[in-house]
């Protein structure tokens, strides 16, 4: 494998192959009911326990669907710069399975609710724009528990029915790396929105991955598979690596790719055909008879565009262009909808590079430490603010603080009582300097002749000194000052 | 009071009300009349001894007001009805007991009604003669060995009977329609939309429309105007200003303009029906209606048509009954073995049949030429009543194209069977209501009955022109009560 | 046209239901009697007609938000062919 700039590329033998990638993400809609049933939505609860006679398919049990789900969904499209259709129409998708009760999913096969997006993605040598095919709304089906009992698998149905959005991208995608910033960008979209939570240990979010390979230039296509429902940023980049690897190595040898549905284990580290493919290609789609076409009114998305928060990407151009943030620096602050409310928070009574720098630099490395998400942070937006106003004004210097900062993160304390109780406060009297320094000249009488005498080195020595004896407190400008009038 | 189950509804009523009877005479008259009849196995599951506790507190504390004071009354077994036994006819729900009320029977219940017990019906309401039902087939009063029709015949067979005053059906196809015709009483097929089918088992859910069966047509209005109601439970129920129909009923309808359309002329009609029909016509001259010619030029692909959208919608419907929530489940190796096996033992041979054309159908390769076709023909379809409907007020056809036929007689032949809902089912396709009353006999003695189709959510004008023309034709059903010994 | 034995077992995989060879013998003559009958509908053009799925002239009405189905695990659980009091259990599946 070799890496030319950033293209991902596999090599064997003399051929170069380009990996050509697909996402159909699958995130969960923050919603309270499910799509087409009024029972809760919460993760965690017991089993069987958020599950209506809906959901579990009981005879002559219809869907009625949640008016805030099309809202969520429409929201997203906008987001991601779509078409949102006045018109869309659901569908069933008739399979079976234990932990579908109804033996289809109800979702929209033809006449989806979004149609054509994008989003943008920032890559170290620049700017990729990732195509959106369509966006989807649809049931999720239960859960099936094969481990709990050695002949029978349980099926748990607290999650049949709660609502998705499958996001389907066009295969604009080239590399693991892409992988991760779409999936991380599309997360940080749906927070901005409120739409998904992207919670991915939950399983909020999770895709599909098509992958296919071709030799590099080609304009067709290779043969997909598509690597079902895998449920980490990590675990898709190694299903990616893993699945184009395979493909290749078929290539060379002289053998097609079968289009498959595989399944990445996890454990082995690798891809592998599922074994209930039968007639996984059959889903004999047609228009749900228990649901009329979804049809909106231009007020009504008129509405939801009106809702609709700033997003990353025109943050992240205001952040540059007003505040003067580095391109770096904003595409970190704006990364994450909570950061970026921090962000603002902070910089609403302070300086802003000093805000910036210390978000980037001290906050994060420590909340990093504590392995906190910065909603968790012990330190709020506020308290920051005045430490950053403290050392703005003199009243702290950079390095005092570094320890108030310390202290803070052990508690949400006021920086100023902290530097009040401690007595931090910076020493800035300048007659109180004088006599600081007087003395520090007085014991130090040898050293300052030599100085004097052109040993200018030495500066540093008093200026060392005299921090020392007024225990870091004394301003270190006020310090320079007067030290080089008395030398 | 002798006789009780000779009464129609609005005497029952009447004299609950005039407290000249008691519910618990009623039920208890109609519970007896039902246990003396086994031999029609009209009933899947009784409740008698529930029922006439029910009437026992109505009767402490009798509620008046009521549309329905304290009526017995089955139903077909495809209304799920809480805490008793909902089959549909079917062994994969032999053992289902909802813990759910359908909204169609809570409507009735909350009119003051006592439930009696669950009607048998062909398995999952597909049938045409109640021959597919798990539990046996059904005996029509009218004679030994005729089939009642279906789906609803165990509907049809207990209100022809009185072992019911009223009850109510499912039509997907004409399965209120046709056995109402089979046993010389009156159905009525509402509007799509009208009755909610929250609660009801689906068969075709763009098709499926509960409604009234009854002796006469004001018991059948009285009853429809239960039984309709705007339900939010069910996103295809339709929020339309809904009549008192019993109470607009009037047998006033000069002046209204009746179709009569070619195209119900069939292939191999039998003179008795085509005589029949020509009767009907006469009699709706006389109610003052002007008869008008119409086309309805897409009739004869309305069974086609029908025979794919149903199987279809159907296919995926019951994919719900695997054995895994509730019902019947056979022992399997694994996962697929055990769905292969319940829904093989579970299901019965026409059921199979219907959801493997309805799989077919839907199949990659074959959705176009089968279930498109049939969704632009059933378009035509609509838009052939849409186009009559600027001429006319309501159209008049007969409701079969035969009287009741022997029991086994075309169960080997499912196309045949098919045949019999040949004038019901385009109203199905195009959503519209339709009323069946009887209007005669055929020379074997056996009932038949005409059809009146209305334009969407004119149920009371059908029900009026259904009024007046039953006085006209004062049709009397001889039945002998030969089951009883 | 006509369904052979090969079309029935398909579908009779896709609907989850087991047929042996006399079943399906049967199923095949039916079926292809009830196509004959359906492939009437060839005889129309209809190439410009828009396919109508319900004939309910409305749209989608839209539900509020709301939890109202509480916990009815008892009453979901107490139909199910297999005792289990928190789950529905059925053979073991292999992936
Ligand atoms: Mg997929
Ligand atoms: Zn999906």
């Amino acid at each position: 494998m070799s890496k030319n700039k950033s293209e991902y590329l596999i090599n064997r033998h003399d051929n170069q192959y380009e990996v050509v990638i697909g996402l159909e993400v699958h995130a969960q809609v923050t919603s309270e009911s499910k799509l087409f049933s009024t029972s809760a939505t919460k993760f965690g609860a017991e089993p069987n326990t958020q599950v209506s006679l809906v959901d579990a398919a009981f005879p002559g049990m219809l869907p009625v669907i949640n008016e805030y789900c099309v809202k969520q969904a429409i929201k997203t499209g906008i987001g991601l710069k779509a078409k949102i259709n006045k018109r869309s129409v659901f569908d069933r998708k008739n399979y079976f399975y234990a932990d579908l009760p109804q033996g289809y999913q109800i979702s929209q096969f033809k006449d989806p609710i979004v149609g054509e997006g994008k989003v943008i993605l920032d890559m170290p040598d620049g700017q990729k724009e990732v195509g959106i095919e369509r966006l989807h709304l649809e049931q999720d089906a239960g859960k099936s528990i094969h481990d709990l009992d050695p002949k029978n698998t349980f099926v748990d149905l607290n999650r049949s029915g709660v609502a998705l959005m499958e996001i389907v991208s066009k295969p604009d995608l080239r590399s693991p790396d892409e992988v991760n910033a779409y999936i991380k960008k599309l997360r940080s979209i749906m927070r901005y929105l409120g739409t998904c939570d992207g919670n991915m240990q939950e399983g909020s979010l999770r895709a599909d991955v098509n992958v296919s390979v071709r030799k590099k230039g080609a304009k067709e296509f290779g043969t997909r598979c598509e690597i079902k429902n895998v449920n980490s940023i990590k675990f898709m980049q190694m299903a990616i690596e893993y699945e184009a690897n395979r493909q290749v190595d078929l290539i060379e040898d002289g053998q097609t790719i079968d289009q498959e549905t595989r399944l990445f284990d996890t454990k082995k580290n690798e891809t592998r055909s599922m074994r209930s493919k039968e007639d996984a290609h059959d889903y004999r789609y047609f228009p749900d008879p228990d649901l009329l076409p979804l049809e909106i009114s231009d007020d009504f998305i008129e509405n939801l565009k009106s809702e609709i928060p700033e997003l990353p990407d025109e943050k992240k151009k205001r952040f540059i262009e007003k505040f003067k943030l580095s391109t770096y620096e904003a595409n970190i602050l704006v990364s994450d909808i909570e950061t970026s409310n921090y962000f603002e928070n902070v910089i609403k009574k302070s300086d802003v590079k000093l805000a910036t720098n210390w978000i980037i630099g001290e906050l994060f490395a420590a909340l990093n430490e504590k392995n906190l998400e910065i909603t968790e942070s012990p330190i709020s937006a506020g308290n920051l603010s005045k430490l950053i106003n403290l050392i703005k004004d003199g009243t702290i210097s950079g390095k005092i603080a570094k320890t108030v900062f310390e202290q803070m993160m052990e508690g949400d304390k006021d920086p100023k009582k902290i530097v009040e109780e401690k007595g931090l406060k910076q020493e800035s009297d300048p007659k109180a300097l004088e006599a600081l320094i007087d003395k520090v000249i007085d014991d130090n009488r040898d050293k300052a002749t030599e100085y004097k005498s052109g040993k200018v080195k030495l500066f540093g020595f008093f200026v060392g000194q005299v921090m020392k004896v007024s225990g870091g407190k004394a301003n270190p400008q006020l310090v320079n000052e007067i030290l080089k009038k008395k030398l | 009071m002798s006789d009780i189950t000779k009464q129609s509804l609005s005497e029952l009523v009447k004299n609950i009300k005039g407290k000249k009877l008691s519910s618990s005479e009623v039920t208890k008259a109609f519970v007896e009349r039902s246990e003396k009849s086994k031999e029609l196995n009209a009933y899947i599951t009784e409740d008698y001894a529930n029922a006439l506790n029910k009437a026992k507190k109505f009767d402490e504390k009798p509620n008046l007001d009521l549309k329905l004071p304290g009526i017995p009354m089955a139903v077909k077994d495809l209304f799920c009805t809480r805490d008793l036994r909902t089959t549909a006819g079917s062994k994969i729900l032999n053992n289902f007991v909802p813990t759910y009320e359908s909204t169609v029977t809570q409507n009735i219940w909350n009119e003051g009604a006592i439930l009696m017990g669950k009607l048998n019906c062909d398995e999952f309401a597909m049938g045409s003669s109640n021959e597919t039902s798990f539990f046996g087939n059904v005996q029509n009063p009218i004679d030994k060995n005729l089939v009642p029709g279906g789906s609803s015949g165990g509907s049809s067979s207990a209100v022809a009977a009185q072992l019911t005053p009223i009850t109510i059906g499912t039509d997907t196809g004409g399965s209120i329609r046709q056995p109402a015709s089979f046993t010389g009483t009156v159905g009525l097929k509402p509007t799509y939309g009208s009755c909610s089918r929250y609660g009801i088992v689906a068969f075709a859910s763009s098709l499926d429309q509960a409604g009234p069966m009854a002796q006469n047509v004001k018991d059948c209005a009285l009853l429809q105007e239960v039984i309709s109601s705007y339900d939010e439970k069910d996103s295809t129920s339709i929020d339309f200003k809904r009549n008192e129909y019993s109470k607009e009923l009037t047998k006033d309808i000069k002046g209204k303009k009746i179709g009569i359309p070619k195209e119900y002329r069939v292939d191999g009609m039998p003179k008795e029906i085509e005589d029949l029909w020509k009767k009907g016509i006469e009699f709706a001259k006389d109610c003052g209606a002007e008869i008008i010619d119409i086309s309805l030029p897409h009739t004869n692909y309305a069974l086609p048509t029908y025979y794919i959208v149903a199987p279809a919608e159907a296919s995926s419907n019951l994919a719900r009954y695997d054995g895994v929530k509730y019902g019947f489940r056979a022992e399997g190796e694994n996962l697929i073995d055990m769905y292969e096996k319940t829904r093989s033992e579970g299901f019965g041979a026409e059921v199979q049949r219907r959801i493997m054309i309805g799989t077919y159908v839907l199949s990659s390769g074959y959705y176009d030429a089968y279930y498109l076709k049939a969704q632009k023909v059933r378009k035509l379809i609509k838009n052939d009543f849409d186009d009559a409907y600027k001429k006319v007020d309501a159209i008049l056809t007969p409701s079969t194209p035969s009287s009741a036929f022997k029991i086994g007689e075309k169960t080997n032949d499912p196309v045949s069977m098919y045949l019999n809902d040949i004038f019901t089912v385009p109203v199905n396709l195009a959503g519209l209501p339709g009323i069946s009353i009887p209007a005669g006999h055929d020379t074997k003695g056996y009932p038949l009955g005409l059809q009146i189709i209305g334009k969407a959510f004119d149920e009371q004008n059908i029900l009026n022109i259904a009024y007046a023309m039953e006085e006209k034709i004062n049709f009397k059903n001889n039945i002998t009560d030969w089951w009883i010994k | 046209m006509s369904i052979d034995l090969k079309t029935i077992k398909h579908i009779s995989k896709l609907s989850r239901i087991s047929v042996d060879e006399k079943k399906a013998e049967k199923l095949a003559g039916d079926l292809n009697s009830i196509f004959d009958f359906i492939e009437k509908l060839n005889e129309l053009k209809t190439d410009n007609v828009e396919p109508l799925t319900s004939v309910a002239e409305t749209t989608l009405k839209l539900r509020s938000d709301e939890v109202k189905s509480k916990n009815l695990r008892d009453q979901v659980i107490k139909n199910s062919p297999k005792e289990n009091e928190d789950y529905f259990v059925v053979p073991k599946v292999i992936e």
